[in-house]
């Protein structure tokens, strides 16, 4: 669009190129120190294979869970008139305010050996979840979560209900209504939440470090990694931000067109 | 014989500010209009029938079984609505075979009968299209398509031409009457179109607050309205009064004129004419057969190859009269005039 004065607005456009620039500049920051040259040999080491394929792995398995758990809260947020929703919503959002790490002590605390449900767990069935891969998993999904229940529950009240009763009057109960009618339309919705609680499943680090540990090739993420690269190997910690930084990008574009639209 | 109803209802729904008070009743294969201004009630009524609306007393009867307290996928409606809604991830024949599919067909059997509706609408060369690809009168005959294929005892049509533009109206509207023809449940149709009323129905039950103030063939509704909004609807000059031989006092007490009428009436009468029927007079006319009276005009439309003068006064008045009449009289908003009417043009029935 043109502005239709003529004159250029600098006093918007100069604190925007300056907020560009600063979100910008890191990524290109990244790119020119990479050192180039050693670049396959490092992508090579067993450790950064397995962070990868552990990050990858455990994203991806916290994605699915909060889909299958947050897919239904956010339903019943937006569709229920459940007493103190007000205070459900509020506390679903807990977890995207408060410093990662926090919650990361919120959980050892209930979940761990001596926990007030890790008890029982471990009592009963002598697991113990924390510093394992579940754990790694748990702590991905109580951050992500509340992206994904968000993103679903705006695309839930933006949805137009009366396709619902049009179903339910071609005799639809109301578990066809919700898989056949409801899901599709709110699809966009489901998929821009999925999308950006992996995105911030990937990158977890607080949490994870707190309630899952740091045990390489167990509960050793990619950002864990990347810590721990930098305090030896600068040069390492470089290489593995980089790769990090391709995956997500990579997910990016390869959704943007089709869904990431509605974020 | 008398066949009995496919559907009696009695409609209760209480809201802030609202009731909904509604008997309800048709035939097999007979097409009900609800018409009635925005706000009636109408839609409401509608989906009271379809159980997407709580009652607060009532009933409903379909071919005599009690489905007043069967949530709405177990009840054997089909239904239309304004905008379709037809499913957008889903092809029409997906679409139409939707139904069938929820009331337990083999994807086979929805597909088949599906297919077999869509043929019925004349949309067979349309099914793998998307709803978006539809036009309008196309995305109506899936909607009509997919309410029909589950075999509904009663069909219910909300507003079923009112998202289409105008001159594509006319031609859905035929082809709507057609496949309405052919369908032997009892169809409710709701529209605040009188056209549609008078073209798709066989009765038509008109609507106002909620109540209904009239009730009849299409005919009798567009020649003897018994509402303002009717006889407005339908184009004509609409009173009520009390008649005494062949004079009727239009108005209360002092306010109230005599008009003189065709036939002799007795008591609460409406009183109705064409707006053509009105002549209209910068002096008082001397010696003419007609009522006239005196009036101001207060505002003045095109309609068709007329122009409608719109008077108030004594007795407010809409008035036909050819645009050369209009020069002639030099009558603009605001000048009085007076307005005449032929005893014989004006046509009195009991209220």
């Amino acid at each position: 669009m043109r502005v239709k004065s003529g004159r250029f607005p600098w006093l918007l456009a100069v604190p925007a190129l300056v907020g560009l620039l600063f979100l910008v500049l890191p990524f290109a920051g990244l790119l020119i120190r990479t050192p180039w040259s050693t670049i396959g040999t490092r992508l090579l080491l067993p450790e950064v294979r397995d962070a990868l394929l552990l990050s990858l792995a455990t994203a991806t398995a916290a994605t699915a869970l909060a889909l299958c758990f947050g897919v239904p809260l956010a339903w019943l947020l937006a569709r229920t008139d459940i007493p103190g929703r007000r205070l459900v919503r509020a506390l679903v959002t807990v977890p995207l305010v408060i410093p990662p790490v926090v919650g990361g002590v919120a959980l050892l605390l209930v979940l761990g050996r001596g926990g007030v449900v890790g008890r029982y767990l471990y009592d009963w069935f002598g697991f113990s979840l924390p510093f394992t891969p579940a754990a790694v998993v748990v702590a991905q999904v109580f951050v992500a979560m509340p992206f994904l229940v968000i993103s679903v529950e705006g695309a839930l009240r933006g949805a137009d209900r009366r396709y619902e009763e049009a179903a339910a009057t071609l005799g639809a109960t109301r578990a066809v209504i919700f898989l056949r009618v409801t899901m599709p339309m709110v699809a966009p919705g489901v998929v821009a939440g999925a999308v950006l609680a992996w995105a911030r499943a990937l990158g977890e680090f607080g949490a994870t470090i707190t309630f899952a540990g740091n045990f390489p090739g167990r509960t050793q993420t990619m950002p864990l990694a990347v810590y721990l690269a930098m305090q030896e190997s600068p040069e390492s910690a470089v290489v593995l931000s980089l790769v990090l930084l391709l995956v997500s990008l990579a997910v990016l574009v390869g959704l943007r067109d089709r869904w990431v639209g509605a974020l | 014989m008398t066949t009995a109803p496919a559907l009696d209802a009695h409609l209760v729904v209480e809201r802030p500010g609202f009731r909904l008070d509604l008997r309800l009743t048709a035939a097999p294969g007979e097409i009900v209009a609800l018409l009635g201004p925005n706000g009636a009630g109408k839609s409401t009524a509608l989906r009271a029938l379809a159980g997407l609306e709580p009652m607060s007393k009532g009933h409903i009867l379909l071919d005599g079984r009690d489905v007043t307290a069967t949530p709405t996928e177990l009840r054997p409606i089909g239904m239309v609505f304004q905008d379709y809604l037809l499913f957008a991830h889903l092809n029409a024949l997906d679409n139409v075979a939707f139904g069938p599919r929820c009331r337990g067909a083999s994807a086979a059997e929805a597909r088949a009968r599906a297919a077999e509706l869509l043929a019925r609408v004349g949309l067979a060369d349309r099914a793998q299209a998307k709803p978006r690809t539809l036009s309008g009168g196309q995305a109506q005959r899936v909607a009509l398509a997919r309410a029909l294929a589950v075999r509904p005892r009663l069909l219910l049509l909300d507003e079923p031409l009112a998202a289409l533009d105008a001159h594509t109206r006319a031609a859905v509207r035929s082809r709507l009457r057609r496949h309405l023809a052919e369908v032997d449940a009892a169809t409710v149709l709701v529209t605040h179109d009188p056209l549609d009323a008078m073209v798709l129905a066989d009765r038509v039950t008109v609507i106002e607050q909620g109540r209904v103030v009239q009730d009849g063939s299409p005919a009798e509704v567009a020649q003897h309205p018994r509402t303002e909004y009717v006889a407005r609807l339908v184009g004509l000059n609409l009173y009520r009064g009390r008649a005494h031989g062949t004079e009727v006092a239009i108005g209360e007490g002092t306010a109230a004129r005599n008009m003189s009428v065709a036939g002799r009436h007795e008591g609460e009468v409406f009183v109705v004419f064409p707006p053509r029927a009105v002549a209209l007079y910068r002096e008082r006319p001397d010696g003419t057969p007609r009522n006239v009276w005196r009036a101001t005009i207060d505002g003045i439309e095109r309609f068709g190859d007329q122009v409608r003068v719109h008077l108030d006064g004594e007795i407010p008045v809409s008035a036909d009269i050819t645009p050369a009449a209009l020069a002639d009289l030099r009558l603009t908003v605001g000048s009085p005039a007076w307005a005449g009417v032929k005893a014989t043009e004006v046509e009195c029935y009991p209220a």
